[in-house]
């Protein structure tokens, strides 16, 4: 085991594996994120926290990550290139290690210029991928990115980002391939909703062997209203969703009741495709919704490891 | 080159305030290659000034450059006259007038913007943030320093979306144009290798040319 983590023997034992988005509050309550790990802990094996997403200022992931621990929940720790150096990045991973936390996420983050604090100066000092690495030679060789010894252990297991749906399309494998040659252990894809383009994506993935690499976790965004839809669709580049599903949930009496269906079609679909060990499931301001869509999607009760 | 604009007359008003007797140079090369502070600009600027404060005398003078002592020194029989200096060079050009002449005070009239080219008539873009270590070389003459919006060396990322860049529609994602470019090349392989961390370079940045330096001393 790298890590230890529950995800990873989750992952690692050819289980099925579900996680979802637990983002922390816009203040200092602990109650925000006490409350959504209590809400899925039962459902989920391991909740990631977010950080400062959508360059919006938040609780910090390592606080929220924390916070859920002492509930006896699993966290995984999203932690974004745009905030931080090298120096910084690297000091709040042992920190991670020496709190207990064992799975982080190296993302780039989103730009600034979508947030709160629109003129901020971006970090950007090292890459996503450079970090995956940068994070994988700590734990496997016990060295910071200079070449000098850590003392102790460093043991997480890596996560990564996927977007099927970016452009240009036939480089996405290639740049998740990069990413899983780095130390990449699992991915948690971009919110599905077009299923045929990731499918085709899935093909090129197996084509190179990847899904042998790594654990692909297939993301899901429960949509709650039309005009969800309709933003998604026009607003969050990077994301595809089909005109089908606009109409679908504009034509639906109970749009909610459309949402959860739409996202449980998603995962059957999912499930029968070839190196999917899982999903992610990303309900932003809707987490209640996740028990019930665990449930119904026969992934209930979680096994215990 | 160098790319600025001009600050708003109010600001420039405001900096100005304390003098009665002007001097507004402007820079022949950088600045009136993009339209900021070459002789058009200086002498309307000068206008706007004069008819702005009836009180004040504005004068005006452009060398070719602001940013090399020997045309520097040709203002140097005119500075005398005058209580400040207004300057419409770049930001370097302003401080080597300064430094030149420490006992005037030299104002900026200009923003410095970036590196950059004309990309259309009338849009200027940055091109490079001299970062010291120029790896254009494996991306297709495209440089992901600059050009894109993360500065990312192993894009694009998730937000890249019909060519276009996630922070902007106006703006062209960076790594697209690198695939493509690669792609065109034959290059495609830069894209796969192992990733390199930059070192970044310690700003100011300082250059040493041991050579040069010798020949100057024997
Ligand atoms: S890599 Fe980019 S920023 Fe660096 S020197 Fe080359 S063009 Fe300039
Ligand atoms: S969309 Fe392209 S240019 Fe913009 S930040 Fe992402 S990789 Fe860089």
């Amino acid at each position: 085991m790298k890590s230890g983590s529950n995800l990873e023997r989750i992952l690692e034992g050819g289980q099925f594996a579900v996680t979802a988005e637990a983002g922390p509050p816009k203040g200092s309550s602990p109650k925000v994120i006490q409350r959504k790990g209590e809400l899925l802990k039962l459902c989920c094996d391991a909740l990631n926290v977010t950080d400062n997403q959508t360059a919006i200022v938040r609780m910090s992931s390592l606080s929220g990550c924390v916070l859920l621990k002492e509930l006896g929940v699993e966290p995984v720790l999203q932690m974004v290139v745009r905030d931080r150096n090298r120096l910084a990045l690297q000091g709040d991973i042992l920190g991670a290690a020496a709190l207990g936390i064992r799975n982080v996420l190296c993302l780039s983050g989103d730009h600034q210029r979508f947030g709160n604090h629109p003129a901020a100066k971006g970090v950007y000092d090292i890459d996503s991928i450079q970090f995956i690495q940068m994070v994988k030679t700590m734990r496997d060789e016990h060295r910071f990115l200079n070449g000098e010894e850590i003392s102790g252990d460093v043991p997480f297991f890596i996560g990564a980002a996927a977007n099927p749906f970016a452009d240009p399309f036939e480089f996405r494998v290639t740049r998740l391939a990069k990413k899983v040659n780095a130390g990449a252990d699992f991915i948690q894809t971009q919110g599905i909703f077009d299923v045929p383009k990731f499918v085709e994506w899935m093909k090129m993935v197996r084509d190179r062997g990847l899904h042998e690499k790594t654990h692909i976790l297939a993301g899901l965004i429960p949509i709650k209203s039309v005009g969800m839809a309709r933003y998604m669709r026009n607003n969050v580049s990077g994301l595809s969703v089909p005109q089908e599903i606009v109409d679908r949930m504009a034509d639906a009496k109970d749009a909610k009741e459309e949402g959860v269906k739409i996202c449980l079609e998603t995962i059957e679909q999912l499930k029968e495709v070839e190196g999917i060990h899982g999903i992610h499931i990303m309900a932003v301001a809707w987490e209640d919704i996740v028990p019930r869509i665990v449930e119904e999607a026969g992934l209930m009760p979680r096994p215990v490891v | 080159m160098i790319i600025a604009e001009q600050k708003a007359l109010t600001e420039i008003e405001d900096m100005v305030g304390p003098y009665r007797k002007i001097l507004v140079v402007g820079c022949g090369t950088c600045m009136t290659f993009c339209s900021a502070g070459g002789p058009d600009e200086v002498g309307q600027l000068a206008e706007a000034l004069a008819s702005g404060n009836k009180d004040i005398v504005v004068e005006k003078s452009t060398i070719p450059r602001q940013c090399a002592v020997k045309f520097i020194d040709r203002l140097e029989s005119k500075v005398g006259d005058y209580e400040a200096i207004l300057s419409m060079a770049c930001g370097n050009g302003v401080q080597a007038v300064a430094s030149r002449f420490p006992n005037k005070p030299v104002l900026p009239a200009l923003n410095t913007q970036f590196i950059g080219v004309e990309a259309e008539s009338g849009i200027w873009t940055e091109t490079c943030m001299a970062c010291g270590d120029c790896i254009l070389w494996r991306t297709g003459g495209i440089c992901p320093v600059t050009r894109c919006a993360k500065g990312l060396l192993n894009g694009a990322c998730g937000g890249a979306s019909e060519g276009k860049c996630e922070v902007s529609k106006d703006r062209p994602c960076a790594w697209q144009e690198i695939y493509h470019a690669l792609k065109r090349l034959n290059m495609l392989h830069y894209l796969k290798e192992k990733p390199q961390v930059k070192d970044w370079p310690i700003h100011p940045g300082r250059v040493v040319r041991q050579d040069l330096r010798e020949v100057e001393a024997s």
